[in-house]
């Protein structure tokens, strides 16, 4: 039972960074930008969460407000490294998958390099702790589940509808949709196609980096180089699997989460299992399944997705 | 002057790139705090010091070698592979397992038994994503990081359970030594440089054949540089993506047992080493060619070697040599699309060559 | 304020725009006055539709100006040419196939872009075009889900919603039924009275039916322009195929050989979904080439492809010397002996950036150039060097990219490989598209050696000169289906026209 409990409780904690890193990457390919980076910015985002509370308070407790600092500094990160891509990918159109692997070992790299010089060796920190609300946390299993956790995870969660409204509901989001789908369209329409590139990087970036920053913070409380350990490029996938579509990509992070989660507290509760690395495996070979069984769903991406646009490229 | 201004515009952007990655490299350095002079000058002059150190970097230039061959293989037939990490992984895995089997026999043949058994290794994990993009269209980009990952549990299991040193009381997840019959020699005493040396550039001799000499490699070359003009000339596109998936994998399984049986002698964690990607890197830096891969991995095995270096005799962690090599994609693939860009040459003659053309 | 102009004349003075290697618009000049509906007529690649970009400021020009009322303008991007009333429908459709008809013009629309979009606005705005103009659209409907005239449809009402009061339209019935046509041709004449419009076509019935002016394009150049009503359709094709071409007749009595090719009720379907082919029958015999005429997009590319095995047939047969070829792969009818000039020579018939030497044993790396796969250099060295030589390939040497060749080069380096290699029959795309009078004249003189040495070739081509004068039979291609079959001495410009328009007296 304490198995079922700590698992669910733990999925909706856990699931939250690669539900804000793949729903950025999901802007990133509404946009037909396919970034592979991803991985690299969370790393980035992951490193600067630690900086800035941990240069202010150390391994202790830090005011709320500093840590919220660390975050947002994450996802500042995150944005430029997503600029930077689009230098790469936009200006230049080099191809993008490639690219993508480049910016990922430019960006574990990095925060790898910069935190050995500034902070040294793996240092753990108190991080944003875990909130319960007060009644309702009180009830019995849904209260633990639902309500033991930092003020920072329901925000995460309102971000699913919100980025439901930003697609569907606003100007930039069928913008957006427009030049994924059709750039040709929309750039005879006056809209700039390579400014909604840039700009859903740089949103995409910011929310990879937030979520690598949220890893730190409310999750791993330390950091090292492989912090993110795949979660980039599963979310990645998970815009696959999700169909690019943000509550399918929510629901997909809660079920790969599930299965991590799942994986971990099987090893706590049942020592005697030996085989827990093939427990392991099982979110990575789920990905592959699913693609593989979603050949027909492929179609309902966006149909620009990895390809440069060149105006005066004569077809 | 059509062919000057040509020349200009390409060396000017290969000279701009050049540029760009040791600036960036600097201001990483200088963030590091530490002099970006002394830290450039270690990383180039260290491995000329003295024959053992030299050595270290012909070590790496094997696995980077073996590895960049099979992806130069793949990526001339238009399939991106990044999963040789994993590859190697399981090249390595079942290298220890066969070796302890065919110990008995006599070196000749144990050491190309093991070898093969790895090569086979990779090729089935390479094979995986190859079927997978011909028959369901599953792009090769994620099929191939999340093998990687699978591999990387799987190898942790083998080595923490069945293949566990069974003389190793303490429980660190690694496997016995190898048996003697199956480890590859050092070249010279002290130094680390081993046989499997002769087997890399074996390899890129036989890979510049395959793609430049035979029908085969003809068909994947012309698949992946137009794959409708390749089905227009009868070519099996499918078929030959995956041969060359398994071509690429077995490479990086090779890569993989040649580490192990000439310079690790055992396996244990984290002997891939970031290799895979290194593979990536030397495979583009080379130009896609065996000719250019041999020395390109002789200088991304200077750069690897620095990690040690860096880590003895500077404030620099090792982890930069990563973030360089990251940088050193995203300008390639740049620097190749801005030098196949004719606007932009246009443009350049337009504004430095007007006055000559007019 | 543009926003209130009335275009009472756009005027375009010596327009020249460059492409890498190729010269598009070559010192263009023309003019349309207030509700004056100029005709844009002219072979592929004529560089009507470039034109029109620069016009709508999607292209630049890099020589030459626009004038508005005599008052010079440059637009920068689409959103100033909409700014003076200016809107086109291009001839691939503008429309992101999975939204809704409403968000596609509301895409456009930018006074209806506020927190979220104003879609009710937009709706008001599409009821008032339809019921202005009759132009019904249902606005709640996906893209993805409309039938090309419905698509063509939302088009016009997206453009005139954009506020447009001058319109350009490139080929507007290229993709339509014959009714959907007539349709559009009565809607369009309606329009004229309150609108400016400039339609690029190649039909010269519509040409007639619907234009005040006419402007006839030729690699580039403006080589005609006048009043439609003072020519009638056969002076104006004759002008717009041209003569400047010498082209090489056949004149050798036609052989009486077996039948090679047969092609029965041949059912393709397009990339889009629809019958490009619907019940298609041919007959080719022996030593004769049978040109096929026809508005390109009528169903050739499919019937090319399905012949060599690059498409799917839905049904119907296609017998190749007895025997059932349909849905082989391409190197199974290559096999066969069949030979194919495609109709993208840059992207299909050549791998770009493999040398000449390279490209010409494309079909072969495994026959006569290797033994036991390994390629014999020497000897294919010596014969691309043969073969540059005989069929007099421009280049330095066989080891340039055949990517970086001209057009009629390349178009060369495709002939030799296909001839030289002994096919038993051709298929051959637009040949000459877009080539110059000498490599014209020669690649036509080479066709017709090969028919001479009993070879069949199916010739689909849009030019009627070149159809007629190289062609024993001709037969013409219409909405997937063969129009008609006939002597090529039987042939005119006129007649066959008329059939290419879809017009058949027998029916």
């Amino acid at each position: 039972m304490d198995l079922i409990l700590n698992t669910l409780t733990l999925t909706i904690r856990f699931s939250v960074a690669l539900m804000i890193a793949s729903m950025g990457e999901m802007f990133n390919q509404k946009a037909g930008i396919f970034n592979l980076g991803c991985e690299g910015i969370m790393t980035m985002g992951a490193f600067l969460g630690l900086l800035i509370p941990f240069s202010y308070g150390g391994a202790g407790s830090v005011p709320f407000g500093i840590n919220l600092l660390g975050l947002l500094s994450g996802a500042a990160a995150g944005a430029l490294m997503g600029l930077l891509f689009g230098i790469i990918v936009i200006t230049f159109r080099a191809p993008q998958g490639i690219a993508g692997i480049g910016l990922q070992m430019f960006g574990v790299g990095l925060a790898g390099t910069l935190f050995r010089s500034y902070i040294g060796g793996s240092q753990s920190i108190t991080g944003i702790t875990a909130y319960p609300i007060p009644v309702l946390s009180k009830i019995p299993v849904v209260g633990q589940i639902l309500f033991t956790h930092n003020p920072i995870i329901y925000i995460c969660y309102a971000l699913v509808p919100l980025a439901w409204f930003i697609i569907y509901k606003t100007p930039w989001g069928m913008k957006v949709r427009a030049v994924g789908t059709h750039p040709r369209a929309a750039d005879s329409l006056g809209i700039n196609v390579s400014r909604v590139r840039y700009q859903s990087l740089a949103l995409g970036g910011a929310m990879a980096g937030f979520a690598g920053a949220f890893l730190t913070l409310c999750q791993a409380k330390m950091f090292t180089a492989e912090i993110i350990n795949g979660r980039g490029f599963i979310a990645v996938a998970l815009v696959y699997f999700g169909q690019w579509h943000p509550v399918k990509i929510f629901l997909g992070a809660l079920l790969f989460t599930f299965a991590q989660v799942l994986q971990t507290q099987i090893q706590i509760f049942v020592p005697s299992f030996q085989y827990y690395e093939f427990l392991t495996m099982l979110p990575y070979i789920l990905v592959i399944v699913v693609l593989a069984f979603n050949k027909e769903s492929n179609k309902l991406g966006p149909a620009a997705l990895g390809k440069p646009f060149n105006r005066e490229m004569r077809i | 002057m059509k062919i000057n201004h040509k020349i200009i515009f390409k060396v000017s952007v290969i000279l701009a790139a050049v540029l760009v990655a040791l600036l960036v490299g600097a201001i990483m350095i200088l963030a590091t705090g530490e002099s970006v002079f002394k830290t450039y000058s270690i990383i180039i002059t260290m491995p000329f010091s003295n024959f053992r150190t030299f050595s270290e970097v012909l070590v790496r230039m094997i696995p980077l070698t073996i590895i960049a061959l099979g992806i130069c293989v793949s990526s001339r037939c238009g399939i991106n592979n990044i999963g040789a990490e994993g590859q190697m992984a399981m090249g390595i895995i079942a290298t220890t397992a066969v070796a302890f089997v065919v110990a008995p026999l006599p070196r000749f043949i144990a050491i190309p038994i093991a070898v093969l058994v790895g090569a086979i290794a990779g090729g089935i994990w390479g094979f995986i994503p190859g079927i997978l993009k011909a028959k369901l269209d599953v792009s090769e980009l994620l099929s191939t990081v999340m093998l990687n990952y699978a591999a990387a549990q799987f190898y942790a299991f083998m080595i923490r359970v069945p293949l566990i040193d069974p003389n190793e009381k303490t429980g660190t997840p690694m496997s016995a030594r190898l048996p003697e019959s199956t480890v590859l020699h050092k070249l010279f005493k002290g130094a680390a440089v081993h046989q499997g040396i002769f087997l890399a550039l074996v390899l890129a001799l036989i890979v510049y054949i395959l793609l430049w000499k035979t029908s085969w490699g003809y068909k994947m070359r012309a698949s992946g540089a137009r794959q409708r003009a390749a089905k227009y000339g009868g070519i099996n596109v499918s078929k030959y993506l995956i041969i060359a998936m398994i071509i690429s994998g077995a490479c990086a399984g090779m890569a993989g047992s040649v580490e192990l049986m000439g310079n690790q002698g055992r396996a244990m964690e984290g002997i891939t080493g970031g290799y895979g990607f290194s593979g990536i890197v030397v495979a583009l830096f080379g130009g896609l060619h065996p000719a250019g891969i041999i020395p390109a991995a002789f200088f991304f095995g200077i750069l690897l070697y620095a990690q040690v270096n860096l880590q003895i005799l500077t404030s620099v962690p090792p982890n930069l040599v990563e973030a360089l090599q990251g940088l050193i994609i995203l300008i390639i693939v740049a620097v190749q699309m801005i030098l196949s860009n004719q606007y932009l040459e246009e443009k350049f003659r337009k504004k430095f060559f007007s006055k000559k053309e007019a | 304020m543009p926003n209130n102009t009335v275009i009472e004349e756009l005027r375009l003075e010596h327009i020249t725009k460059r492409f890498p290697g190729v010269l598009a618009c070559d010192d263009i000049s023309l003019s349309v006055g207030k509700h004056e509906v100029l005709a844009l007529v002219g072979e592929n690649g004529a560089g009507k539709t470039t034109l029109m970009n620069i016009v709508m400021g999607l292209y630049q020009a890099d020589e030459g100006s626009m004038f508005i009322n005599g008052e010079k303008v440059s637009f920068k991007s689409p959103n100033d040419a909409f700014a003076y009333g200016i809107g086109m429908v291009h001839q691939q459709y503008m429309l992101v196939p999975n939204m809704t008809v409403l968000e596609n013009i509301a895409l456009g629309m930018k006074d209806s872009w506020h927190f979220t979009v104003d879609l009710s606005s937009v709706r008001k705005r599409i009821e008032e075009i339809s019921d202005h103009y009759g132009l019904k659209v249902d606005p709640d409907a996906f893209v993805w889900q409309l039938s090309v005239g419905e698509q063509q449809r939302v088009e016009l009402v997206k453009t005139l919603c954009l506020g447009a009061k001058f319109l350009i339209l490139d080929e507007p019935t290229s993709a339509l039924t014959p009714q959907e046509t007539d349709e559009l041709i009565v809607l369009l004449k309606n329009m004229s009275r309150e609108l400016s419009i400039i339609f690029i076509s190649h039909k010269l019935n519509e040409v007639k039916a619907l234009s005040d002016k006419v402007s006839i394009l030729r690699h580039g150049r403006v080589v005609f322009n006048g009043r439609t009503a003072d020519y009638s359709p056969s002076e104006i094709a004759a002008l717009m195929t041209g003569h400047e071409v010498e082209i090489a007749s056949n004149n050798s009595e036609k052989t009486k050989g077996k039948d090679v090719l047969v092609i029965e009720n041949l059912v393709v379907k397009s990339d889009r979904g629809f019958n490009a082919l619907d019940g298609f029958n041919l007959t080719v015999k022996e030593g004769e080439i049978v040109g096929l005429a026809g508005v390109s997009g009528n169903g050739q590319r499919e019937l090319a492809e399905a012949i060599n095995g690059i498409r799917k047939t839905e049904s119907g047969k296609i017998i190749f010397y007895g025997e059932e070829i349909q849905n082989l792969t391409p190197n199974g009818v290559i096999k066969k002996g069949m030979g194919y000039i495609p109709e993208e020579r840059n992207t299909e018939g050549i791998v770009p950036s493999m040398s000449i030497k390279e490209n010409i044993i494309l079909k072969d790396s495994d026959g006569r150039f290797s033994s036991h796969h390994i390629l014999k250099n020497k000897e294919i060295e010596k014969y691309a060097s043969t073969l540059r030589e005989s069929y007099d390939i421009r280049s330095p040497h066989i080891f340039v990219a055949a990517g970086s060749l001209s057009g009629g080069n390349i178009q060369k380096v495709i002939l030799a490989r296909e001839i030289d290699r002994n096919p038993k029959f051709l298929v051959c795309v637009y040949p000459i598209r877009g080539l110059d009078m000498g490599a014209a004249e020669f690649i036509h003189r080479l066709l017709l050696d090969l028919r001479n040495k009993g070879v069949g070739i199916l010739l689909i081509s849009e030019e009627l000169e070149e159809i007629m004068n190289l062609s024993d039979r001709i037969a013409v291609i219409f909405k997937g289906k063969n129009q008609k079959m006939m002597d090529a001495k039987e042939a005119t410009t006129d007649k066959l026209g008329i059939l290419m328009a879809g017009v058949n007296d027998e029916d």
